[in-house]
């Protein structure tokens, strides 16, 4: 039985890296992504999982990383969004002006990189599920449409 | 040369750190052995503060401060100074921050903040604006006479809840009356409601040994920190320092100063260690300023053909517990209040009043979607009653060059566009021939509505930008301005602006996208749709300045007179003959003959813009210019309505707004596209509801709904282009307006399907069948 | 941010978890058992609950099970929502699990944790109502199954160390015409004002409810209403209305008034669709 007491360092798999992070069983995955990692490509948006700001993928999934203990992502991996390197949804969000302030976009990226990865041809109604996860406040949505529909369509 | 200037699509200079997590945002500036400060917030909307018991949190180890009101006599506002940044002696509304705690970490701090205990005393709550004018009401603030106005234009009442008053007399309003022979009568409510910014207000402050004070923030208004700061503080303003990184959305929640106060009360408690304040999602929708409510009623008069003839209007806008930017929007509504009509006879009275509802600041259109929404229903109820084709009955009410405004202003063509073109384009772009209610079986509907807005900012009259330019020694130019980037890539139309003016590459302009006001020069605040207005006049005399520079440089070096010189893909050349030429790379860090000898220096440019020809409005009448110029729009939206289920969905939603002249086609239509989803979302879901004692219910994103992805309709946006000759290239502001006209369009659209009148926002399923069958099975 | 501390334990085994957790509340630990954790961290980050421990149960095999033994569709408490419709063995358990929260939540949020949420609605538990499941319980005496009538009674009812291992549902049910209505205030992705559902079975349909009272529920005198071929349709709604508005609640999402207009609708709607099946 696993079991953790206490502060404790622990290693994490993030974006293909072992890193050592000193945690406590209370702490979310967002915060250490965050603090001890300086990956802030995370965001915290409501940290109710309500708006999908700090979506990252555990073993290609995407997870809201405010509502997973960090205990829980041990032995698994994670990609934030400073582990996508030139992934075509990256460039489909700039071509297709699918953010303005891009405070969402991280977990955008994540929701349809994973979406492209584990359902390659969607159907509308698949597309709406997983993207209703997050929010966007200042674009229409319907510029993320299109972008995760170009990468889809394999335009981008 | 490629066309990179004005009227191509740009992708936004910051567009490759926004995907790969590199663009940081206040939070996102982590420094180790920085503290935590986090708010004790009121649970109570109205009451007297009893007991503040801190001493088990005082005990906790890492707790390093704990302020409250009494520690702190600043009493703060941008208008009219009546609030506490720490609630004294009494709360007025629910969240209202009551108490600070420093702590080692968020950790400590979050449970410290578990253990200060608040006694409060209830005291009867105002929980509407039309309670706070009541005979008899509760009064929240009783000192109101003896607060100070920071502005000559803020008349505030003792003695009632009013703390301002804006008043609209034109014309004659009794002999409009008389000559009109149709006149309808309304009232409408509108809740308060939130921004919603994905990223929550947030805060940083350290105050170094010198007394020097440095401020980070989630802010639009870097300038304003800076000033406030000092003024509040009683600091020299050149030893506060405030800088802005990326801003995770403003929509004017971020105008107004609030945890920056906080910040600096916390790192001062500390001795000046570095503190950070971050907003939780639920501090953020009610501790901070939210939207305005609005209440109305309006009485509107038109001829048998059609022409309003007077409109009667009293607005009570819901400023919630303190002031704020209150006052400012109560003006924005008088300043534009009768829409973009031609009507000679207005009244209009504004009263801005406090309420126990959260605090208001600047939200995008800045009280236009709001009070847009009640003229616009007005305009759809008279032409009905008129049998009017709601579309023409606009068409043939627009304001025109030479009418005047309620205000009194002259329209022109230039500060007005071309509201009847929009409408045209606009009834092409939705069908709007093919009926605005037609059954389509299955119990469904579907029904149209339209709406036009028209809007002017509202700035102070003497407010300023600016523009440092710099070279870099291979000839590519360093942008430098006071304008955040928070969304609308102001930064890109500024670099497009420079691009255009000295016919070069946008990519070899660069940018600096975080604000530091101790290097980049003062501009207003990010607000009011006004960047590229001010800082594109700043940026075209920057320009000039460079352009001035360059050519008197290239003109000792090639021995001819300036103004045979001319400027284009980085080169000075010759007009008559362009094969002579110098490069700027040969002249920006100064000119070096063959044998060293050297002449000027670095060219530097500046540029700096003021606004003018504003006025302060007349007390009685309102006569005055409050703006530049207007942007005019028309806008309708299409939903299929289910008549058993009263829900609806949307089909269209449309948009034509004459933009002066489209400098980044994309981006503009992506922005308009923007404002019109968050005004689907005002018009059907957001709000706050209010408990009877004033607590504000929807805390949370669980239960305060935003619009989501697939729930949005087809998009349609158009331009009209009416050139607004004292702006930059001739573009008008555009970034706010697409929000504007979408809850009157909406409310219009749906009031057709059901037929019956919706006068209340937002229109959720159970609201309108509430209005239709009046809650009873 | 959770602002207290607490122990965390992933057991491999059933009896690991439940010699765990007693141990745990015999030293005054207040031990809660975890499965996707999302309700108990954004609790915990309000304040809203507290506990000294937490007894993960994702890595316990027996909780972990999707899919048939036998006659059975079994289904594991810590398998996620996401994993049920994914699988799509049951497509009413489906539609009902793809309804709850929003797609990236229902990969964390587990079968076991809503069935035992202390948030009112716990829409999966009604296809287990309509379908007479049988849950596997997991206690201090080993493994006991029982009828779900038994320890579901508005909310999960268990003892102290006791928790939900599994559900076995009857395959004879996964094939019935069933349905499965769930209206909201407005959103796609909220709590319901109400989910209404169910199967058809030998030409008698069965109903449960979520969101139309503070907890969920099916009532054979309701179901005997909606059967009751002597009386038109919205005659019958009106009888369930009628008998159900003692306990049909008023909140933020909807008055109780709209609720029962609702509830009239939606049985009206059921009835119609239902006949020819």
């Amino acid at each position: 039985m696993y079991s953790l007491k206490g502060k404790n360092i622990v290693q994490l798999n993030v974006n293909k890296e072992i890193h050592d992070v000193v945690i406590r069983p209370s702490d979310v995955l967002l915060n250490t992504l965050r603090d001890q990692l300086g990956l802030t490509g995370a965001k915290p948006g409501c940290e109710n999982g309500d708006c999908g700001a700090c979506t990252v993928l555990i073993d290609g999934w995407p997870v809201k990383s405010c509502l997973m203990l960090t205990v829980e992502a041990l032995g698994k991996k994670i990609t934030t969004v400073e582990g996508l390197k030139n992934v075509p949804i990256q460039k489909a969000f700039i071509e297709k002006f699918a953010f303005q302030c891009g405070y969402c976009t991280s977990g955008f990226l994540l929701v349809c990189h994973a979406l492209a990865t584990i359902h390659p041809y969607p159907p509308d109604i698949v597309i709406d599920e997983w993207l209703q996860s997050n929010i966007c406040r200042c674009t229409s949505y319907e510029e993320i449409g299109n972008a995760v529909r170009a990468i889809l369509s394999g335009e981008i | 040369m490629p066309k990179t200037g004005i009227g191509v699509t740009v992708i936004r200079k910051e567009a490759c750190n926004k995907v790969t997590g590199d663009a940081k945002y206040t939070n996102d500036f982590i420094s180790v052995g920085i503290l935590t400060a986090k708010m004790v917030t009121s649970t109570c909307a109205h009451a007297a503060i009893k007991k503040i018991d801190i001493a088990q949190a005082s005990s906790l180890p890492g707790v390093r401060a704990i302020i409250t009101g009494d520690n702190c006599s600043v009493i703060y506002g941008p208008l009219l100074e009546d609030r506490p940044p720490l609630a004294h002696k009494k709360v007025r509304y629910y969240g209202e921050p009551i108490a600070l705690v420093v702590a080692d970490n968020e950790f400590i701090a979050s449970q410290a903040v578990f253990l200060i205990k608040v006694e409060y005393e209830p005291l009867p709550v105002v929980n509407s604006p039309s309670e706070a004018i009541r005979q008899g009401a509760v009064i929240l603030h009783e000192n109101l006479g003896s607060y100070k106005t920071v502005v000559e234009d803020v008349y505030p009442k003792p003695g009632t809840n009013i703390c301002d008053q804006k008043q609209i007399r034109k014309g004659d309003i009794q002999k409009g009356f008389f000559e009109s022979d149709i006149i309808e009568e309304a009232r409408f409510i509108l809740p308060q409601s939130d921004h919603i910014a994905m990223e929550t207000r947030t805060a940083q402050a350290k105050i170094n040994a010198d007394g020097t004070v440095f401020i980070r923030s989630a802010s639009q208004a870097p300038h304003g920190i800076k000033k406030e700061i000092s003024k509040v503080f009683g600091l020299e303003e050149g030893k506060v320092i405030v800088e802005v990184p990326f801003v995770g959305g403003g929509f004017g929640g971020k105008a107004s100063i609030q945890l920056e106060l906080l910040a600096y009360m916390a790192s001062k408690a500390v001795g000046g260690r570095e503190i950070k304040i971050i907003n939780s999602r639920e501090n953020d929708i009610v501790t901070s300023p939210c939207r305005m409510g609005l209440e109305a009623i309006i009485k509107l008069g038109a001829s048998k053909d059609g022409k309003l003839k007077a409109i009667q209007m009293t607005y009570l806008v819901d400023t919630g517990a303190y002031s704020d930017t209150g006052p400012r929007l109560a003006r924005a509504i008088a300043v534009d209040c009768t829409g973009p009509y031609n009507i000679d006879n207005v009244w209009c009275d504004v009263l801005c009043v406090y309420t126990n509802h959260p605090y208001v600041t600047a939200f995008r259109g800045f009280g236009h979607a709001s009070y847009t929404f009640c003229i616009e229903r007005m305009i759809d109820k008279l032409a009905r009653r008129l049998q009017m084709d709601p579309a023409e009955f606009r068409k043939i009410n627009s304001l025109l060059p030479n009418h005047t405004t309620p205000t009194q202003v002259k329209v022109t063509e230039s500060n007005f566009g071309n509201l009847v073109a929009c409408i045209d384009k606009l009834k092409t772009l939705i069908n709007w021939e093919e009926g605005d209610r037609l059954e389509i079986g299955n119990d469904k509907i579907k029904a149209k509505g339209m709406a036009c807005l028209w809007k002017t900012s509202n700035s102070p009259p003497d407010e300023v930008s600016g523009v440092f330019l710099t070279f870099n020694e291979d000839g590519s130019i360093n942008l430098n301005c006071g304008c955040v980037e928070y969304g609308p890539a102001m930064k890109t139309t500024a670099a497009q602006i420079l691009s255009e003016k000295l016919k070069m590459d946008i990519n070899r302009i660069y940018v600096n996208m975080d604000v530091n006001t101790k290097y980049s020069p003062k501009h207003w605040k990010t607000v009011a749709s006004m960047t590229t207005f001010m800082l594109g006049r700043a940026v075209l005399r920057a320009a000039e300045d460079v352009i001035r520079q360059l050519k008197s440089l290239a003109a000792v070096v090639l021995r001819c007179p300036p103004e045979n010189l001319e400027v284009e893909d980085e080169k000075i050349y010759v007009k008559s003959d362009p094969a002579i030429f110098l490069n700027f790379k040969d002249l920006v860090h100064g000119y070096k003959y063959n044998n060293g000898n050297s002449v000027e220096g670095q060219i530097l440019g500046r540029g700096s813009f003021i606004m003018s020809d504003i006025n302060v409005l007349d007390k009685e009448t309102g006569k005055g210019k409050a703006g530049p110029y207007w942007t005019v729009g028309a806008q309708a939206v299409e939903i299929e309505f289910d008549k058993k289920e009263y829900t609806y969905r949307f089909i269209k939603a449309a948009t034509v707004m004459d933009a002066g002249n489209l400098l980044n086609p994309s981006m503009a239509e992506s922005l308009v596209k923007g404002g019109m989803c968050m005004g689907l979302g005002l018009g059907s879901r957001e709000c706050f509801n209010y408990g009877p004692e004033g607590e504000v219910l929807d805390t949370s994103l669980r239960s305060y709904k935003v619009m989501h992805f697939g729930e949005t309709p087809q998009y349609l946006v158009e331009f009209v282009e009416t050139p607004q000759l004292d702006s930059p290239y001739e573009a008008r502001g555009i970034a706010e307006h697409g929000i504007i006209g979408i809850p009157a369009a909406l409310g219009n659209a749906l009031s057709v399907a059901v037929q019956a009148e919706l006068d209340e926002l937002p229109l959720v399923p159970e609201t309108i069948w509430r209005i239709k069958t009046g809650g009873v099975l | 941010m959770i602002s207290f501390d607490f122990e965390y334990y992933r057991p491999d085994t059933l009896k690991e978890a439940v010699d765990i957790f007693l141990k745990l509340d015999k030293e005054g630990k207040s031990p809660v058992y975890y499965g996707g954790g999302t309700e108990l961290i954004s609790m915990a980050r309000v304040g809203s609950q507290s506990f000294g421990a937490v007894v993960d149960i994702k890595n316990i095999p027996e909780c972990k099970v999707l899919g048939f033994n036998a006659d059975t569709l079994c289904l594991g408490s810590a398998i996620t929502l996401s994993d049920i419709t994914e699988a799509n063995y049951f497509p009413l358990l489906s539609k009902t699990a793809g309804r709850i929260a929003d797609h990236t939540m229902q990969g964390k949020i587990t079968f076991g944790g809503n069935l035992a949420s202390t948030i009112i609605y716990r829409e999966t538990v009604l296809p287990l109502l309509l379908t007479n499941a049988r849950l596997t319980v997991a206690g201090k005496n080993g493994l006991a199954e029982v009828e779900i009538g038994q320890v579901f009674k508005e909310r999960l009812r268990l003892q102290k160390g006791e928790f939900l291992v599994k559900a076995t549902i009857d395959k004879k049910f996964l094939i019935a015409p069933y349905f499965h209505v769930k209206k909201t205030k407005n959103e796609k992705i909220d709590y319901p004002l109400i989910t209404a559902e169910g199967l058809k079975l030998d030409g008698y349909v069965r109903i449960a409810f979520s969101g139309l009272a503070s907890y969920p529920f099916r009532e054979a005198n309701i179901e005997n209403m909606l059967n009751d071929s002597s009386l038109e349709f919205s005659q019958r709604a009106d009888k369930i209305v009628q008998a159900l508005s003692g306990v049909i609640t008023s909140d933020l999402y909807g008055s109780a008034e709209y609720r029962k207009y609702v509830l009239k609708n939606t049985i009206v709607n059921i009835l119609e669709t239902l006949k020819d099946q």
